[in-house]
């Protein structure tokens, strides 16, 4: 076991090894391991398991085109996959041939279009096709071995000490397919990572100890601070491991590589390790993701009782990450360009335009939902179509082309477009996940703040979103927190309901740590005023029902959904060609170019009576996941005997979820996890497109059904089922993509495979088509921060690490007086040694933290464990417990983000193209803020105020 | 021979995450009262670091233990009876709360009732010594993690007699987790130490116990634990400590803290031994040889002849049938994994632990490709970054060897299991080269890796015949002791009436006055005796004073070179 940490944490004391690379660079280690790996077991000698494994499981035998780079002629750049549309005669007249990717065969050396692409995904002809079975097709890795002379490529890189852009020139063995110059994604990843082969054009690295060539264990080692040697035998380990063990290493990682700005590319290069070495798909090997990212198992009928989507569809679910970024006013403070981080010479997508210029695109090309979606009621809107006598999309897409209705992204200062009410659910926003936490008390809470930063210039302001000279203070009407205790939220809050802990309702629980589900169960009833969220929410909805008989009644409403994954949405940009409507590039489509306009009728009087009922749009049309739509009818009939039958009102005839356990149990009877009908009904839905064996994964369950009580009188172990990519039959543990791999089951990306290469425009800008090397990002050169281990009279500058604490759940048991009693009491910042020595701070002095976007008072802990330039102030840490005011504004400190704020990688923001398309908590801009520095000083007087 | 039983307990160090789950639930269960806030009868230590209290382990200071007189018998380091009763009235050496730490809380009320006002309400620390606004400078578990450790790492005990320079350089970090409680020595000094008799050993199961009645809070037994692990209630005026969770593991459950562990670290089992042999250990002259003259003082269960006479003295069969079941003899007398916790204190301590291993210091493995390889391990082990020695001051009294041994062990144990994992032909000579069996070797791998519940917890109920003289299992009302419930409530005359209520009652009464009281820090119950601190020195109070000896006995027991004889 290697644990790769910045700091001596509490996982590296289990460890065999310690790498202690520095914070953000966890992507250049990768990198050169990946440069260990290419060479040793694919190039050096050919491992049969991992080559076996990239033919069959990854796009690696894919063919891309390359294109003449502009700048310099005879050299290339990648450029999209060839598909069967650039082939000639039947292979283009198929259906969806712009997305059937193809390989060459190694024995006739000829093009093929394998089974699996997403062409096979949708439409008929792909029926029974969608698998990865290559038949008789032997793929090629590489290109090697045709007759064109091999090409060099132009790459990106970006490892300049400051970021910036650079290139490197590296060559590629090429064919000539269909008229067209291609390579394989092999070839290329071979290049990125600067593994030579004889007899190719570029520059490469003279070896292991070249330092100057990326991506080599000498390159990374003066960016991470890890030995050359080290790397590159760790790296030779992990491999021979993966070998030896058919699959079985495993990378675990946490929030400390998640939440860095490039974040994807650090992913992207742990991926490359754990794909090439054959182990995503194999019990105890692959990516053990951030557990952040929770796995509610019995999802379909979570799904659609949480989103509604039994009486209306679609729901309105939106990225938070552009919410915030927008309506907390954090887009004013960006005083950069979209393009200062694209490749070198490739910023065309993005030149001039700031990243709430690029939300607004994504929005409106309907990549990524956004809400409030227009500068008018969409009741309204849907009123004034009925009265023009059009239908509601048509008039839509007509008043946006004439201007008259603009997009509420396109100008978020704008009165019409505030949010007005928000209700916050047992979710510390402003005392945990508020990145930009000032940002959010100044413009959304129109409090005091500590926001020091200035506004963009003149000049680097937005340009298709409204720049209101005015920033709004206190857009919010209303802030509601349900809530157990007294948090950073509840104090702000206008209204607070006091809410019942886990131990006081029911409710159920499933995670992606265990295999089971199981349940709450109140040891008590809710003590004095507190409610269940279930009784909480009733009431509201029954209030708000009988209020809206004399206000709302019945509407038609209007909802503008994004394109989606997993549907036929996904094949709306083919090859990644962005085509903006309101730049002239095409027409506004609904579906294709711009959201779908799809028209809802509400009847706001009879929501406490739908919330109350399953509606009948889970007979007609059943509910779906991941592309598999599950029939219901045979579950809804038992849960009107098992729950009973709503009599009266809007649910009549209805089966009942009047109460929390009839949710629970409705939740259970319609998920495949927890009910072993559903299963084996949905992977025979699913063979009928793979035209491969899956039903049988399920089968040992079919007659089992997982009621409630089963849950309260035990922790019960789920069901193999579709909703998810793991097979658990016969007793195994979950492992993620085993189906995929042991059942030849598509993963569901373009190429069906696990993507190394990436040809999406906005990717191709960014210079992130491959893995890649981005550092964190230079926070002195965008916003003028000090440069870290700079020391002047504020103090010194470092970098700001706010990993999770070890006793609490982010807010959560942090003002708990034992949990307390066991620490420091209070609120505090890690440093080394040698920084608390720079500026005079001893062990529990009292320090400010200050950075443009907030202040942060704290006792300091300095400890050698910590490395130089970095400190650590734990996640969470709410400004209730023992802050004094500082000395810098003299109002209380902050909590650890009132130092962070949100930036948003335009990448993040890509959507109706394949794996890249919008689905919730699946895809969507990142919250990052791991890239922030700060100043941190002694207080002058140690004698704090409160 | 004398065969006696011995519940123990084994903490694998090596899988400690340091998450404190065990601090939290004993404290709930135990310590969460007026006059103990301070206290932590199950705390866990970052090493290197103070512990808690601060330096407990400098015995030149604290006097805890044991030492061999000029005879060459043990006597308390602090004195014996006799220095004790004539010194019985000033203070004894014991650490301050100062050296513990002064407890607080908060004023979470403000949050909650703050009128609107300019700045958030914000709830800040009050000492709950003092009632008073406080900067908080010391906790229960200050240098959690290294914190602190440019300030304080060098205060560590052991530092002073480790060997090689240990330096608090960021390349050089090691750390790990010792969570501890009271050690049920089989040679309590705390019980030596008590002028009045009130700490006692179970003689079923060797549970070291305060016998709330007959306790004066001398608070000789504070000073006599070299662990720090018997702690003045400053409300009772009476000593407490750990209870092995006596009320469940009468009934075969574990301890609260083995039975929340979330790293699943902990063992219960019984040990037998021979109560006869424990003065001899004791009195080994070489502290290095202390370990292994006390696992000498262990029984093999399996042995015809300890099996007869453990009948013979009343052992129950299914108690023996569960020592030979024990974890904890496996991994002390056949993997000899564990460890003892300061055995120079000479206390005989019960609560034994597996060193961790840790990251190795620099690449050492750079000529293999296997990390398993075993070849490759043991020169690991020979570089790990928790020094030998200082796990050797912990566990053996400097000795590297048996510290060496179990490391190495545990090193081959992966090597050896990887070849099963991955499907190939053991290889025997790796557990031979640790001296160990391949079928040993596996099934300390099922005990220590697997470690299901079953067979960490081996925990034999006690038996109903001798319930009687158990504390939980009553036989009669529970609730019909003097002054309790069935007795029409509290004594007529006031704080020095009445007896001590059954430690499972007064819980169940803690519980009760905590969820009706309408302060948290001071509960309004008046059924506390005699203390110290309200005593106005006038009269004696019954229970004030330890009764005169009657017994003639007491003065053959004095010795004026601090003997005293083990118990039990």
């Amino acid at each position: 076991m290697v644990a790769v940490s910045p700091d001596y944490a509490d996982n590296v004391k289990f460890a065999d090894e310690w790498l202690a690379a520095q914070p953000g660079t966890d992507g250049a280690l990768a990198m050169a391991m990946g440069h260990v790996i290419l060479k040793e077991f694919f190039v050096d000698r050919t491992t049969a398991q991992f080559v076996d494994y990239a033919r069959k499981y990854t796009d690696l035998p894919f063919l891309v085109t390359l294109d003449e780079a502009d700048r310099e002629p005879g050299t290339y750049t990648p450029g999209k996959f060839l598909t069967a549309a650039d082939l000639d005669g039947e292979a283009a007249a198929a259906e969806h041939a712009e997305f059937r990717t193809v390989l060459l065969d190694a024995a006739s050396g000829q093009p093929v279009v394998p089974n699996g692409t997403l062409g096979d995904r949708y439409g008929e002809s792909g029926a029974g096709k969608w698998n990865l079975d290559l038949g008789d097709t032997r793929p090629l890795l590489s290109a090697e071995g045709g007759d064109e002379t091999p090409v060099a490529v132009v790459l990106p890189r970006f490892d300049a000490p400051d970021g910036s852009a650079g290139r490197l020139r590296r060559g590629v063995p090429v064919r000539r397919v269909a008229g067209r110059l291609v390579t394989t994604v092999y070839d290329l990843l071979l290049a990125q990572y600067g593994v030579v082969r004889e007899g190719l054009p570029g520059r490469w690295p003279a070896g292991y100890d070249d330092a100057h060539e990326p991506y080599t264990p000498a390159w990374q080692a003066a960016i991470t601070g890890v030995d050359a040697n080290r790397a590159a035998r760790i790296a030779r380990e992990f491999a021979a491991n993966a070998e030896e063990s058919g699959g079985r290493s495993m990378i675990v990682m946490g929030a400390g590589t998640n939440h860095w700005f490039h974040s994807d590319t650090i992913y992207r290069a742990f991926l490359t390790l754990t794909t090439l070495t054959g182990c995503q798909g194999v019990n105890g090997g692959g990516w053990a993701h951030y557990v952040g990212q929770e796995k509610v198992r019995p999802i379909t009928g979570h799904s659609a009782i949480a989103t509604a989507a039994d009486w209306n569809r679609p729901a309105r679910l939106m990225i938070q990450t552009a919410y915030w970024y927008l309506h907390s006013d954090q887009f004013r403070y960006d005083p950069f360009s979209a393009d200062t981080l694209a490749a070198a010479g490739r910023g065309g997508p993005f030149a001039g335009k700031t990243t709430a210029d690029v939300i607004a695109q994504s929005a409106r090309m309907g990549w990524m939902p956004s809400y409030p979606t227009f500068d008018r009621n969409p009741l309204d809107l849907a009123d004034e179509a009925a009265d023009a006598g059009r239908p509601v999309a048509e008039y839509i897409v007509d008043e946006l082309k004439k201007g008259w209705l603009r997009f509420a992204g396109e100008d978020p200062d704008g009165p019409e477009n505030f949010p007005r009410v928000l209700t916050v659910w047992r979710a510390n926003l402003l005392g945990a996940s508020a990145k930009g936490n000032e940002y959010f008390l100044k413009h959304l809470l129109g409090t005091d703040a500590s926001v020091r930063a200035t506004e963009a210039p003149p000049d680097a302001r937005p340009k298709d979103v409204v720049w209101r000279e005015e920033a709004p203070e206190g857009k919010l009407d209303l802030l509601l927190t349900l809530d157990f205790r007294m948090t950073s939220t509840t104090v702000f809050s206008d209204v607070v309901l006091p809410a019942a802990t886990w131990y006081e309702k029911h409710d159920l629980s499933s995670t992606d740590m265990h295999p089971f589900v199981h349940a709450f169960n109140p040891a008590i009833a809710p003590p004095w005023q507190t409610r269940t969220d279930f009784d909480a929410f009733h009431t509201i909805a029954q209030e708000f029902s009988r209020q809206a008989a004399g206000h709302l009644g019945v509407r038609n409403d209007v909802v503008a959904a994004p394109l989606l994954h997993d549907t036929p949405d996904e094949l709306a940009t083919p090859h990644g060609r962005v085509r903006d409507w309101k730049a002239g590039e095409c027409e506004p489509v609904p579906g294709r170019t711009m959201p779908k306009l799809i028209t809802v009728e509400r009847d706001y009087t009879a929501v406490a009576e739908k919330m109350g009922a399953l509606g009948p749009l889970l007979d007609s049309s059943g509910a779906t996941t991941k592309g598999v739509t599950f029939k219901l009818e045979r579950e809804l009939e038992y849960l009107r005997h098992k729950n009973g039958t709503v009599r009266t009102g809007a649910g009549a005839g209805r089966p009942s979820i009047a109460r929390d356990v009839h949710a629970c149990e409705a939740i259970l009877a319609m998920s495949g996890t927890t009910n072993g009908h559903l299963a084996t009904q949905g992977f025979h839905t699913l063979e009928a497109r793979t035209g491969t064996r899956l039903a049988d994964l399920a089968a040992e369950h079919e007659g089992k059904q997982i009621t409630f009580a089963d849950t309260q009188a035990a922790p019960v172990p789920v069901i193999t089922s579709p909703e998810w990519s793991g097979s658990e039959a016969g007793g195994r543990r979950y492992s993620p993509f085993t189906i995929n791999v042991e059942r030849l089951k598509p993963w569901h990306t373009l190429t069906g495979r696990q993507h190394f290469f990436l040809d999406h425009d906005w990717l191709s800008a960014l210079g992130e088509q491959l893995p890649v090397y981005r550092p964190p990002l230079n926070m002195s050169a965008l916003f003028d921060e000090p440069q870290i281990g700079e020391t002047g009279e504020l103090g010194v500058t470092v970098r700001y690490l706010t990993p999770h604490n070890k006793w609490s759940i982010h807010s959560e048991y942090q003002d708990n007086l034992f949990m307390l009693s066991l620490s420091r009491g209070g609120p505090t910042i890690w440093m080394s040694t040698q920084d608390a020595a720079k500026v005079g701070v001893e062990d529990n002095d009292w320090v400010e933290a200050v950075n443009r976007n907030g202040v942060v008072a704290a006792r300091a802990i300095v400890s050698h464990r910590m490395p130089e330039g970095t400190v650590y102030m734990h996640h969470a840490q709410d400004r209730l417990i023992d802050v004094p005011r500082t000395e810098t504004t003299g109002r209380r400190g902050g909590i650890h983000n009132s130092l962070t704020r949100l930036l948003i990688k335009p990448s993040h923001l890509i959507g109706g193209y394949a794996q890249l398309s919008y689905a919730f908590n699946y895809l969507g801009p990142t919250g990052n803020q791991r890239d922030e520095v700060t100043l941190i000083r002694r207080r002058a007087h140690q004698d704090v105020e409160y | 021979m004398r065969v006696m039983a011995q519940m123990a307990m084994v903490m694998n160090l090596d899988k400690c995450i340091g998450c404190h789950t065990c601090s939290v639930t004993c404290k709930q269960a135990w310590t969460n009262r007026t006059g103990v806030e301070y206290v932590w009868f199950n705390n866990v230590e970052t090493r290197p670091g103070q512990g808690y209290p601060r330096r407990y382990e400098d015995q030149d200071t604290w006097k805890g233990g044991w030492k061999l007189n000029k005879r060459g018998r043990p006597a308390l380091k602090a004195g014996g009876r006799f220095k004790k009763l004539i010194t019985i009235f000033s203070n004894p050496v014991l650490p301050s709360l100062d050296d513990y730490y002064e407890p607080w809380t908060y004023d979470y009320a403000t949050l909650t009732n703050a009128p609107l006002q300019e700045r958030t309400p914000v709830a800040r620390p009050k000492s709950l010594i003092t009632g008073k606004d406080m900067k908080i400078s010391w906790s229960a578990n200050w240098d959690d993690d290294l914190g602190g450790s440019a300030a304080t790492s060098e205060q560590d005990v052991l530092l002073s007699e480790v060997s090689q320079k240990i330096t608090f350089e960021f390349e050089q970090t090691f750390m790990f987790y010792l969570p501890r409680i009271c050690e049920h020595c089989l040679n309590p000094s705390c019980a030596a130490s008590c002028p009045s008799g009130a700490i006692y050993k179970r003689t079923e199961d060797g549970i070291v116990l305060v016998d709330q009645d007959r306790c004066r809070g001398w608070r000789m037994c504070v000073t006599g634990c070299p662990y720090k692990k018997v702690y003045f209630n400053h409300r009772t005026g009476k000593a407490e400590k750990c209870t092995f969770c006596f009320p469940r593991v009468e009934v075969g459950l574990p301890t609260v803290c083995s039975e929340t562990c979330v790293g699943r670290l902990r063992y219960l089992g019984l040990v037998l031994y021979d109560a006869d042999q424990v003065l001899e250990a004791a009195s080994t002259p070489d502290e290095k040889g202390l370990y292994e003259a006390q696992r000498q003082v262990f029984l093999d269960p399996s042995d015809q002849a300890v099996v007869r006479e453990a009948e013979r003295a009343g052992i129950p069969r299914d108690w023996i049938e569960a020592a030979r079941r024990s974890p904890i003899h496996a991994l002390i007398n056949t993997y000899k994994v564990a460890l003892p916790l300061h055995p120079e204190y000479r206390t005989l301590p019960m609560v034994w632990y597996i060193p961790p291993l840790s990251p190795v210091v620099d690449a050492v493995r750079d000529t293999g490709h296997d990390a398993e390889d075993h070849r490759n391990l043991f020169a690991a082990v020979d570089a790990l970054r928790i020094p030998v020695d200082y796990l050797a001051q912990l566990f053996t009294a400097g000795d590297p060897a048996p510290v060496d041994t179990a490391l190495r062990r545990l090193g081959a144990m992966r090597a050896y299991m990887r070849d099963i994992n991955l499907g190939r032909e053991p290889d025997a000579s790796i557990p031979e080269a640790v001296g160990m069996g391949e079928e040993e070797m596996y099934d300390m791998y099922r005990l220590l890796a697997l470690a299901k519940y079953e067979d960490r917890y081996v925990i034999p109920p006690a038996h109903a015949e001798q319930a009687h003289r158990l504390e939980e299992l009553a036989t009669e009302c529970s609730l019909d002791y003097e002054g309790g419930p069935g007795m029409g409530g509290s004594g007529p005359f006031g704080e020095t009436s009445g007896g001590a209520a059954p430690i499972a009652v007064e819980n169940f009464h803690a519980l009760r006055d905590r969820q009706t009281a309408n302060t948290p820090a001071a509960p309004t119950d008046k059924a506390t005796r005699v203390n110290l601190l309200n005593w106005d020195g006038k009269g004696s109070p019954p229970g004030l004073f330890p009764d005169r000896p009657t017994d003639g006995s007491s003065d053959a027991d004095r010795d004026s070179d601090g003997e005293v004889e083990p118990k039990p």
